[in-house]
C-alpha cells in the first residue's frame, strides 16, 4: 500500500478527539479521590491558611506536623469533623492544662476554622465535616430518639441531657446550647473521653434521631412546672427542704404569733 | 343557721343515748392547748398524710399495677410507639391525659416529701426539748417507727410507676437484698417470684404501698394522737406555767379554726407547689430497662443517707469457706440504718437511765439548759447530713465543678471528724447561752447607756429583765449528776453491780458536764441589792449635783 | 437550788408547785378594744372565704375548658402543661385562702384569754393497782392454769404451732434460686447485636474509641417468650475497642479481639447498668455509687464501693466475620451473694 492510499476517515479527527476525551476522563477520575458528596475540595489557599494557624495556635502541643506530643494527642487521622467541633465550642485551643478542655469564648471565626479543619483532614484521612442533609431531622422519629438517647448518651449526661460528672473532675457537659453540628460531630469524633459513636455502629439515620431528641429536649418541656434544673430527687430534695418546709415553718410561726 | 344547730343538736342526742357522747364532748371540747409555733410542726406531718391518703384513692382509680408489656399510644409524643410495662404507661395516662391527673400525682409526691421532712423537723423538736421523757417514751418510739415506715412507703411508692430512675433503685434494692448473708438469695427470689426483675414486683409492692403500709401508719397515728390527747400536751417554761398544769387555749373553738385552718394551709401550700414545680418528671426519665441508667441516679431525699453510705464505704468483701459476705454492702444499708435506729428509739430510755431522773416531766427543757443532749442531737445530725450530701455527690460535683473521687473521700473522712466537732462547738454554745442567761438573771440587760460617776469611773446601766423571762430563765433546773458509788457499804459488803453503777455515773457526770448552775435566790438577792445599791446612790448623787438625769448619754 | 436524788423523786419546777410568777395580766387585743378594727378583721375574713369560693368555681371552669394537650411557654420557667397550672393555681389559692381566714379568725377576734387546765397523774392510782392485781389472781386461780401443768404444757405447744402453717404458705411466693444466678444466655457462638438496631456487629465497625452497647442475639425472642426482662438484666454487655498495645491484661487468654474487649453491662456492686465509659483512660464509672473499673486491666475495680472486677466476656469473630461470643461468663454477673464462691 502506497502512502497516499491510508487515507484519513472523514471522521477520524472526531474519532482521535473522543479517545483523547476519554483518556483524559478516565484518567483524571482515576487520579483523584472519590470525595464524599458533602465535603468540598480544599482550596490550596485554604490549606495554606490552616496549616499557618495551626503553627500559631495548635503546634506548641499538638507537634509541628500534628504528630501529637506529651502536651496533646496526634491529630493525624482525627478528620475535620473533630477540629470543627474542638474550635467552634471553643474547647480548642486549650487555655491551660487541665482533666478536661472545658467549652469556653470561640478564638478563631468561621473561616479560619473551615481553613483549620481542612489542613488537618489533609494530613490523613478521618471523618468530615457533616453536611446540612446530614443533620437534617425530617425524616427521623423523635421517639427512636429518645430510646437511642437513653441508651448511649443519658448515663453520661443525664436524662435531660443536662449533664453529669465523670471520675477526677471530669464531667459530660450540657446539651442545652450544642447545635445539631456539633452534636453529630461529638458522637462521630468521641472528643476528649466521650467513646466514638461512628457511623458504622450508629449511623447517620440513628444519629439524626438522637439529634431531633436533644433539641427537644433544649425545648425544656416542663408539664408539671419549674424543673429544677432537671437534675432529679436531689434538688427536690434541696427545694422541699427550703422552700416548702420554710413556708410552712413561717406560716406556724404566724399561727403561734401574739396578736397586738 | 340556727336549724343546722338544732338538727345536729338533735342527731347528737340520740347518739348519746347509745353512747356516752356527751361526756366525751364536756371533757374534750375545752381542752386545753398550749400555744406555740413549734408545736405545730407534727401537724404538717399529720396533714401531709391526710393530703396523701386523699389523693392516694384518686391514683389508685387510674393507675395499673401490672409488669405487662404495652405499646404507648397517649398523647406525650416523645413516647409514642415505645414498648413499656402497663404500669409505667397508666402513670403516663395519669399525668397527660387525664384531666387533673398530674396535678393530683405531684401533690402526692410533694406531700409525700413534705410528711417525711415534717416528720423529722418534728422529731428534732420533740429531742431538743426533751419532750420524749416519760411518760411519753412509747409515744417516741411509735413516732421513730413512723419515719421508718413512711420511708419504705416512699421508696415504695416513687417505684410504682416503673420509670427508669426509680427501677434502677429497685435494682439497687434487689443487690443489696442479694448480698444478705445466708439467705439473700433465696429472699431475692421470693420477693420478685424468682430472678431479677420478673413480674411479680411491681403488683406485690401495690398491696404493699396502698393496702398494708397506709393500714398500720392509720393505727399508729391514731394511737400516736391518743397518747398525745390523754397525757396532755408538754408545754415550754414561763410565767404561771409548771409541770402540774396546762396552759393555753381551748380545744373549741381555737385550736379547732387554728389547727384545722392549719391543715387547709398545708394542702394550699401543697396545691399551690405542684402547680408550678415539677417533681419526678416520669415521662422524661423514660420506661425501665435493665440496661439503661442515667447520670445522677439518686433515690428520694429521705433515703438519700443509705445511698451516701454505699457511696462511701471502702470495698470490703472476704471470701470464707466457698461463700462471699459482702461487707461493703451488709454495713452500710443493714448494719448501719439498723444502729442508728435502735440508738434512736432507745434514747429515753438510755438518757433516764444515765441522768437518774424518774419523774414525769411536763414541761419543756430549753435546749441550752441540756448541753449534752443538744449536742449529741446536733451530732446526730451532722453524720446524717454527711451522709445525705455524699449521697448527692455527683450532682455536687457536676453542679461546683469538683471531683467526685474527692468528694468520696471526703465523706471517708468527714464521716468521723465533722460530728464529734459539731458536738464540741454546740456544747459551748450552749454553755455561752447558759452563762448569757445567768449575767440576764443577776444583772439584768445592759443598755447602753453609759453613766460617769463623778469620781471618773463609767459604768454601764443595766435594765432588768421582765417577770416574763425572769420565768423562764429560773426553770431551769440543776441536777446533780449520779454519784460514783463506793466499793463497800458501811459493813463491808461489796456493792452487786459495781461495774454498771461506776459506768452509769461516770456517763451521768459527762451529761451533766460544765452545767452553769442556776442562781440561788441568795445570790439574786445579793445582785439586785448591789445593783440598786450602785444605781440609786450614784443617781441620788447626780440630782443633787443638778446634773441631768442618766437617760442622757454622758461625754 | 439543787435536788437530790431519790428512786421516785417528782422534780418539781424549781419552787415547788405554786408559780413563783403567776401568768401575766391578759393583754387587750386591738380588735377587743376597737370595735372598727374588729369590723375590719371581720371583712378581710368575709372576702378571702368569698375569694376561696370564687377559685372553687375556677377550678371547675378550668377543668371543662382547658385540654391535657394545651401547653403554656413561660419563658425561663419553662413550658408547662396549661390544665395542671390553672387547676393548681385555682384549687391551691383557695384552699390557702381557707385556712388563713380560718387562722386570722382564731387570731383577730376569737377569745385568746389562757386558760389554765390542771394534770392529773398519768398512771393509775395505786388502789386501782391492787384491785387489778387481785382480779387478775383470782382468774387465774379459777381457771386452774396454775395447778394444772399437762393443760398449761400442751396449750402452750399447740399455740406455738399456729403460725407455722402461715409461713409455710409463703413458700410459693418464689421458686428457689438454684444456680441460675451463675449463668447467663450467652452461649459458644452467640452472635453479638447493637442495642435497639439489632444490628450484628463486624470488628472494622468499631473504631478504636468506640463503646457499643450489645447483646446477644436471640435475646428479643428469649424476651418475648418469658415475657420478662431477666435475660436482658444479666447478658447486656459493652463492647469497647481500644489500640492493642494499650491493653495491660485480660481475664482470659485470647478473650479480646484485635483490641475490642466485651464486659459485661451490669455493675458488680449492687447490679446498675454500667457504661459511662471514659476513653482516653479505659475506665468504667458507674453512675449509682463511682464504682470505676479499668478495662485495660481486666476490668479491675480502681475506685469505689465495688469489691469485683467487671466480668469479661470471651469474644471472637465466626466465618462470616460477625462478632460472636465463645461461650457463657466465666463468673457470674452482677452483684455478689452469698453462694458466690
Amino acid at each position: 500500500m502506497t502512502s497516499t492510499s491510508v487515507r484519513r476517515h472523514k471522521a477520524t479527527g472526531l474519532v482521535v478527539l473522543l479517545a483523547g476525551l476519554v483518556t483524559t476522563g478516565i484518567g483524571y477520575a482515576a487520579v483523584t479521590s472519590t470525595a464524599e458528596a458533602s465535603v468540598p475540595q480544599a482550596s490550596q489557599g485554604q490549606l495554606d491558611q490552616g496549616h499557618q494557624i495551626f503553627l500559631e495556635g495548635c503546634a506548641t502541643c499538638h507537634g509541628l506536623a500534628a504528630q501529637g506530643s506529651s502536651d496533646g494527642p496526634s491529630l493525624i487521622g482525627v478528620g475535620a469533623a473533630a477540629v470543627d467541633f474542638q474550635v467552634s465550642t471553643g474547647r480548642m485551643p486549650l487555655a491551660a492544662p487541665d482533666n478536661q478542655a472545658p467549652q469556653k469564648a470561640v478564638v478563631y471565626t468561621a473561616d479560619q476554622i473551615s481553613a483549620l479543619a481542612a489542613y488537618v483532614a489533609s494530613l490523613g484521612p478521618g471523618p468530615s465535616i457533616p453536611s446540612a442533609s446530614d443533620v437534617s431531622t425530617t425524616d427521623a422519629e423523635l421517639a427512636e430518639g429518645g430510646v437511642l438517647f437513653r441508651t448511649n448518651c443519658a448515663q453520661c449526661h443525664n436524662f435531660a441531657g443536662r449533664g453529669g460528672a465523670l471520675s477526677d473532675g471530669k464531667y459530660a457537659p450540657s446539651m442545652m446550647n450544642a447545635t445539631p453540628t456539633q452534636m453529630y460531630e461529638a458522637m462521630l469524633t468521641g472528643p476528649q473521653n466521650m467513646p466514638v459513636f461512628n457511623d458504622k455502629t450508629m449511623p447517620p439515620a440513628q444519629k439524626q434521631a438522637i439529634i431531633k431528641y436533644i433539641k427537644n429536649l433544649q425545648q425544656a418541656q416542663a408539664p408539671g412546672g419549674l424543673a429544677l434544673g432537671s437534675y432529679g430527687p436531689v434538688t427536690e430534695g434541696v427545694f422541699i427542704w427550703t422552700a416548702g418546709i420554710g413556708a410552712l415553718l413561717a406560716a406556724a410561726v404566724w399561727i403561734g404569733a401574739k396578736v397586738r | 343557721m340556727s336549724v343546722i344547730v338544732k338538727e345536729v343538736g338533735r342527731a347528737l342526742g340520740r347518739a348519746d343515748e347509745r353512747l356516752p357522747v356527751a361526756s366525751g364532748l364536756k371533757k374534750n371540747l375545752r381542752k386545753v392547748f398550749p400555744d406555740h409555733w413549734s408545736f405545730m410542726l407534727g401537724e404538717i406531718a399529720l396533714y401531709s398524710f391526710l393530703i396523701l391518703l386523699l389523693t392516694g384513692v384518686y391514683l389508685t382509680i387510674f393507675f395499673k399495677p401490672s409488669m405487662t408489656d404495652v405499646v404507648y399510644h397517649g398523647s406525650y409524643q416523645p413516647l409514642v410507639g415505645v414498648p413499656m410495662t402497663e404500669a409505667y404507661s397508666s402513670a403516663l395516662g395519669i399525668s397527660f391525659d387525664v384531666r387533673g391527673g398530674l396535678l393530683i400525682r405531684q401533690i402526692h409526691h410533694w406531700a409525700a416529701l413534705f410528711f417525711m421532712a415534717a416528720m423529722m423537723v418534728h422529731m428534732f423538736r420533740i429531742f431538743f426539748t426533751g419532750a420524749f421523757r416519760k411518760p411519753r417514751e412509747f409515744n417516741w418510739i411509735i413516732g421513730g417507727s413512723m419515719i421508718l415506715i413512711g420511708l419504705l412507703e416512699g421508696f415504695a411508692g416513687y417505684s410504682l410507676p416503673d420509670d427508669l430512675l426509680s427501677g434502677v433503685g429497685v435494682r439497687i434494692v434487689a443487690g443489696i437484698v442479694e448480698s444478705i448473708p445466708i439467705v439473700g438469695t433465696y429472699l431475692l427470689f421470693f420477693i420478685f417470684g424468682g430472678q431479677y426483675p420478673g413480674t411479680d414486683f411491681i403488683p406485690r409492692l401495690y398491696t404493699f404501698h396502698v393496702l398494708l403500709v397506709p393500714g398500720i401508719l392509720l393505727a399508729s397515728v391514731g394511737l400516736h394522737l391518743v397518747l398525745v390527747f390523754y397525757h396532755k400536751h408538754t408545754q415550754y417554761p414561763g410565767p404561771g406555767r409548771t409541770n402540774e398544769n396546762v396552759v393555753g387555749f381551748p380545744l373549741f373553738p381555737v385550736y379547732t379554726a387554728k389547727a384545722g385552718g392549719f391543715f387547709f394551709v398545708v394542702f394550699g401550700v401543697t396545691v399551690l407547689i405542684s402547680a408550678l414545680v415539677t417533681i419526678n418528671p416520669i415521662w422524661a426519665y423514660g420506661p425501665y430497662v435493665p440496661d439503661q441508667v442515667t447520670a445522677g441516679s439518686q433515690p428520694d431525699w429521705y433515703i438519700g443517707f443509705v445511698d451516701g453510705a454505699l457511696r462511701a464505704f471502702p470495698s470490703w468483701e472476704s471470701q470464707f469457706w466457698g461463700h462471699t459476705w459482702s461487707w461493703n454492702i451488709f454495713l452500710p444499708c443493714v448494719v448501719l440504718p439498723g444502729l442508728m435506729v435502735t440508738a434512736l428509739l432507745a434514747y429515753p430510755f438510755i438518757e433516764s437511765w444515765v441522768t437518774g431522773e424518774t419523774g414525769e416531766h411536763h414541761l419543756l427543757d430549753r435546749p441550752r439548759n441540756a448541753a449534752t443532749r443538744t449536742s449529741l442531737g446536733a451530732m446526730a445530725i451532722a453524720f446524717y447530713g454527711v451522709l445525705v450530701i455524699n449521697g448527692a455527690n455527683d450532682i455536687i460535683a457536676a453542679a461546683f465543678n469538683l471531683s467526685i473521687n474527692q468528694l468520696t473521700w471526703f465523706t471517708r473522712i468527714g464521716i468521723f471528724i465533722i460530728p464529734p466537732l459539731v458536738f464540741l462547738s454546740t456544747h459551748r454554745f450552749c454553755m455561752g447561752l447558759q452563762r448569757r442567761d445567768r449575767e440576764l438573771l443577776l444583772h439584768g440587760r445592759e443598755s447602753g447607756q453609759i453613766l460617769r460617776l463623778p469620781h471618773g469611773e463609767f459604768i454601764e446601766i443595766h435594765t432588768p429583765i421582765s417577770d416574763d423571762q425572769k420565768a423562764v430563765i429560773l426553770s431551769k433546773r440543776d441536777i446533780a449528776p449520779l454519784a460514783i458509788p463506793a466499793a463497800t457499804d458501811q459493813n463491808g459488803v461489796a456493792t452487786p453491780g459495781l461495774a454498771g453503777k461506776k459506768i452509769r455515773a461516770k456517763l451521768s457526770g459527762f451529761f451533766f458536764q460544765d452545767n452553769v448552775a442556776r442562781p440561788s435566790a441568795a445570790e439574786i438577792e445579793a445582785a439586785h441589792h448591789h445593783a440598786h445599791e450602785v444605781h440609786d446612790h450614784e443617781i441620788t448623787e447626780l440630782h443633787e449635783a443638778g446634773k441631768q438625769a442618766p437617760s442622757q448619754l454622758t461625754d | 437550788m439543787s435536788n437530790s436524788h431519790g428512786t421516785d423523786l417528782n422534780v418539781h419546777a424549781a419552787t415547788g408547785d405554786e408559780p413563783v410568777f403567776p401568768l401575766p395580766p391578759h393583754h387587750h387585743r386591738l380588735t377587743d378594744t376597737d370595735p372598727r378594727a374588729a369590723k375590719r378583721a371581720e371583712r378581710q375574713i368575709a372576702t378571702m372565704f368569698i375569694l376561696s369560693a370564687l377559685g372553687m368555681v375556677g377550678f371547675v371552669v378550668a377543668y371543662v375548658m382547658v385540654p391535657t394537650t394545651s401547653y403554656l411557654d413561660l419563658g425561663p420557667v419553662g413550658v408547662l402543661q396549661t390544665s395542671n397550672l390553672l387547676l393548681g393555681l385555682t384549687f391551691g389559692t383557695a384552699t390557702l385562702l381557707i385556712g388563713v381566714a380560718a387562722i386570722h379568725w382564731a387570731k383577730k377576734l376569737m377569745a385568746d384569754e389562757e386558760i389554765i387546765d390542771h394534770r392529773h397523774p398519768v398512771g393509775s392510782t395505786d388502789e386501782d393497782r391492787e384491785e387489778a392485781l387481785a382480779a387478775f389472781n383470782a382468774g387465774v386461780a379459777e381457771s386452774g392454769f396454775a395447778e394444772r401443768p399437762l393443760l398449761r404444757r400442751t396449750l402452750i405447744a399447740a399455740l406455738a404451732l399456729f403460725p407455722i402453717p402461715l409461713i409455710v404458705l409463703l413458700k410459693d411466693m418464689g421458686p428457689l434460686p438454684g444456680d441460675s444466678l451463675r449463668h447467663t444466655i450467652w452461649r459458644k457462638g452467640s452472635r453479638i447485636v447493637i442495642d435497639v438496631s439489632g444490628q450484628p456487629l463486624r470488628p472494622e465497625d468499631m473504631s478504636v474509641g468506640s463503646l457499643v452497647s450489645a447483646s446477644p442475639a436471640d435475646l428479643n425472642d428469649i424476651q418475648e417468650a418469658e415475657g420478662n426482662q431477666n435475660a436482658r438484666a444479666k447478658a447486656s454487655i459493652i463492647l469497647v475497642r481500644m489500640k492493642p498495645g494499650e491493653i495491660v491484661s485480660e481475664q482470659g487468654e485470647g478473650w479480646s479481639y484485635q483490641g475490642i474487649l466485651a464486659f459485661s453491662k451490669i455493675c458488680t456492686h449492687v447490679g446498675c447498668p454500667i457504661a459511662l465509659y471514659q476513653q482516653r483512660t479505659h475506665h468504667l464509672l458507674c453512675p449509682c455509687h463511682q464504682s470505676t473499673f479499668d478495662l485495660a486491666d481486666s476490668g479491675a475495680v480502681v475506685f469505689g464501693p465495688a469489691a469485683r472486677r467487671m466480668p469479661q466476656l470471651p469474644i471472637t469473630v465466626d466465618n462470616e466475620g460477625y462478632l460472636v461470643a465463645q461461650s457463657d461468663f466465666h463468673e457470674p454477673v452482677g452483684p455478689s451473694f452469698w453462694e458466690r464462691p
